[in-house]
């Protein structure tokens, strides 16, 4: 458990497993499963942002829909605020909603295109609160002006906006509840380069306005870095690797995640002449037929024999960091269970008012 | 690099026009660009840029209407790509000048295998046997690092993964020893390490086969990392030109500077707020008038909203950017973009 000096984490997962069942032939008969999450563990603090990356398949997106129960889960705990989330029924689900929200990837198809600006900020008040249509409206241009919507938008369509101003709907309709915590699930990357910024920095602005909490899936490492203060790594339905920040991208330890930090290239000519990537040979394996041992064993630079026949433990190297790794067996074998003590003494010092 | 042999390709004064409903979209606005022998040329813009439609328009791929090439001449060849007849273009397409499309997905025929693909442009273009276009078809996944080629002749595109099927792509477009490939977003579907693969797959390509290459991303740090020289594009027009080192060191417009300023590095020194451009890339319902960047950068003066400034040579041979500030010769160098 966690050294707990301060602070009890707001989101807690335990051994999370998603696996989606494969039906063939003439009976549907149930012939296996596409392990997309086999099983994670983590936490995140209140006002923490923690980074989820991993390639495309690798199961990260499923992480954020299953911890909201978008998806009903096939094992695991997930507690969010106190309250589990994982296994209780719909109705008790539903009072807990407006604590955690989404921020999805694609805004064009998020949002719906018969709805006007003013109706899609305001479906979450009519779900769940009771608001004359005074206060409706005031709260809605009060949401308008916290992402940066002119409040003249109000009557206007999704078609009418551009991308990144569809993302600012979202985003106000996410946090029409007051959330605790919310799941940004690539919310940058249907965006142009220039527009990124302005939407980071927006998710940024607001964390420090209203404290809340994150867990920011995107493939894009260095937005990641720019805004986790962890990072977690995924890989084929596991974790990997987690460790904050700066420790994870100074000396990322797992094989893994050392040849996803090479392979990024850098907007330098002159670094880029010397980066010398490590490549990875293939393809990742299909989830619905993982390899024996590590998952990561049939594209690793460094495998060794027992990596095919033994799937690696989660490793604790204290300050949160954790490695699955057989590599690093030997050295100090302490519990499987994450740890997020030096967390809150970072969060402190960063961003300064 | 400055003059040292005859372009390969020259493209002078070209201008493509969508009519839609709501008016006209000027979509390339009057560029003018070359590519020399071997040379490998980053073409970076955001979405709507018109980086996409340039290159298009170059083979006219574009289906018209709704588009329509209005201007400029693009020579290769000795003859005009915008002038001669379907027939001879037809030859060059795809035989003499190479394009890899950003979906892997979408630009294979599902229902064709990957070895009847490969083998179409070998026996339209070069006239070979089933047979010989066979053995070239097992030689070019060969190339490309495609293991077991022979077997997956028969195999159709949804059994390859993502990555290899940008490598299928790409032994396609070399099919025929093209002088010109043209890669159009060639990694931004695919992940960090496959990128990686495909990007390592180019380089070593290119030193085998020496063909000249322009590359379409939006991805600075790809472009840094192989190309020989770079040209912005924005709303439709060139607006920065020169080699790689010019380009990052001493970025001269000032759209070019914020964009190299708003990735954020994932490694050495991090910042702790992001810079910005403010606002939208317009959308260009008339022919540019006056700079299309003016109101989104923060030293636009009365000038940029009279005049479009044309591309100028910069001190630097080679380096030529389209921006007012730079006849202010002596404006001091401004440091932060974000006003």
């Amino acid at each position: 458990m966690a050294e707990a000096e301060s602070a009890d984490p707001l989101v807690k997962v335990r051994d999370l497993k998603m696996y989606f069942p494969i039906h063939a032939g003439l009976f549907r008969t149930h012939v296996g499963d596409i392990k997309a999450v086999d099983g994670i563990s983590f936490d995140i603090m209140p006002g923490e942002t923690l980074g989820l990356v991993g390639e495309s398949g690798c199961g990260k997106s499923t992480v954020g829909r299953s911890i909201l129960r978008l998806y009903d889960v096939t094992a695991g705990t997930v507690e969010i605020n106190g309250s589990e989330i994982a296994h209780v029924d719909r109705d008790s689900l539903r009072s807990k909603r407006p604590m955690m929200q989404m921020i999805f990837q694609d805004p064009q198809a998020s949002l719906n295109p018969r709805m006007t600006v003013a109706s899609i900020i305001g479906e979450p008040l009519d779900e769940h609160m009771k608001l004359s249509p005074d206060e409706r409206l005031a709260r809605i241009y009060e949401l308008m002006d916290w992402v940066g919507l002119n409040r003249t938008f109000a009557k206007r369509y999704p078609h009418e906006f551009s991308g990144g101003q569809r993302q600012r709907i979202g985003i106000a309709r996410a946090l029409a509840l007051n959330p605790k915590f919310i799941v940004c699930d690539e919310p940058i990357a249907a965006l142009d380069v220039s527009i990124q910024a302005q939407v980071v920095n927006l998710l940024e602005e607001l964390q420090d306005r209203l404290n809340l909490t994150y867990l920011f899936i995107s493939h894009d490492l260095s937005m990641v870095r720019h805004i986790a203060d962890r990072v977690a790594v995924m890989y084929l339905g596991r974790i990997v690797e987690v460790a904050d920040r700066e420790t994870l991208f100074a000396e990322p330890l797992h094989p893994y995640t050392q040849a996803l930090l090479s392979a990024v290239p850098e907007p330098d000519p002159e670094s880029e002449r010397n980066r010398k990537p490590i490549v990875l040979q293939g393809d990742v394996p299909s989830p619905a037929n993982p390899p024996k041992g590590c998952n990561f064993s049939t594209r690793c630079p460094k495998v060794m024999d027992i990596c095919r026949q033994i799937e690696p433990d989660v490793q604790d190297f204290g300050g949160g960091r954790q490695v699955a790794c057989h590599l690093y067996s030997e050295s100090m074998k302490t519990t499987a269970e994450p740890t997020a003590g030096e967390i809150n003494k970072q969060k402190s010092t960063r961003r300064q008012p | 690099m400055p003059d040292t042999a005859m372009p390969i390709l020259d493209v002078k004064g070209l201008k493509t026009v969508f009519r839609t409903r709501g008016g006209e979209v000027h979509a390339v606005n009057s560029v003018d660009f070359d590519l020399r022998p071997g040379e490998l040329l980053g073409v970076v813009g955001e979405s709507g840029s018109g980086k996409s439609v340039t290159m298009m328009s170059l083979l006219r791929l574009l289906p018209s209407p709704p588009a329509e090439m209005r201007d400029g001449t693009v020579m290769f060849d000795g003859q005009d790509l915008l002038k001669i007849s379907a027939e001879e273009l037809r030859k060059v397409r795809g035989s003499k000048i190479g394009f890899i499309f950003q979906d892997p997905m979408t630009s294979l025929n599902p229902v064709y295998t990957i070895g009847f693909q490969l083998a179409e442009p070998l026996r339209a273009h070069l006239g070979m046997s089933k047979a010989q276009a066979r053995e070239r078809s097992i030689e070019l996944l060969q190339l490309v690092g495609i293991p077991d080629a022979e077997r997956r002749l028969k195999d159709y595109p949804h059994q390859f993964s993502g990555g290899m099927r940008q490598r299928v792509m790409i032994a396609i477009a070399l099919a025929c020893d093209p002088q010109v490939l043209i890669a159009d977003e060639p990694t931004t579907a695919l992940d960090v390490t496959i990128q990686a693969q495909i990007i390592e797959l180019v380089k070593e390509l290119r030193q085998k086969l020496g063909m000249a290459i322009i590359w379409i991303t939006h991805d600075l740090g790809v472009i840094a990392g192989i190309a020989d020289r770079v040209m912005v594009m924005y709303a439709g027009q060139v607006v920065e030109e020169g080699p790689v080192n010019e380009i990052f060191r001493d970025p001269r417009h000032p759209y070019t500077q914020a964009l190299l300023k708003t990735v954020p590095a994932v490694r050495g020194p991090r910042a702790d707020k992001l810079q910005v451009i403010e606002g939208q890339p317009p959308i260009m319902y008339e022919a540019p008038a006056a700079c299309s960047f003016r109101n989104r950068c923060q030293f636009a003066f009365d000038r940029c909203s009279q005049e479009n400034p044309a591309l100028a040579e910069i001190s630097a041979p080679g380096h030529r950017a389209a921006c007012f500030l730079l006849d202010k010769a002596s404006t001091p160098e401004p440091e932060a973009v974000n006003g």
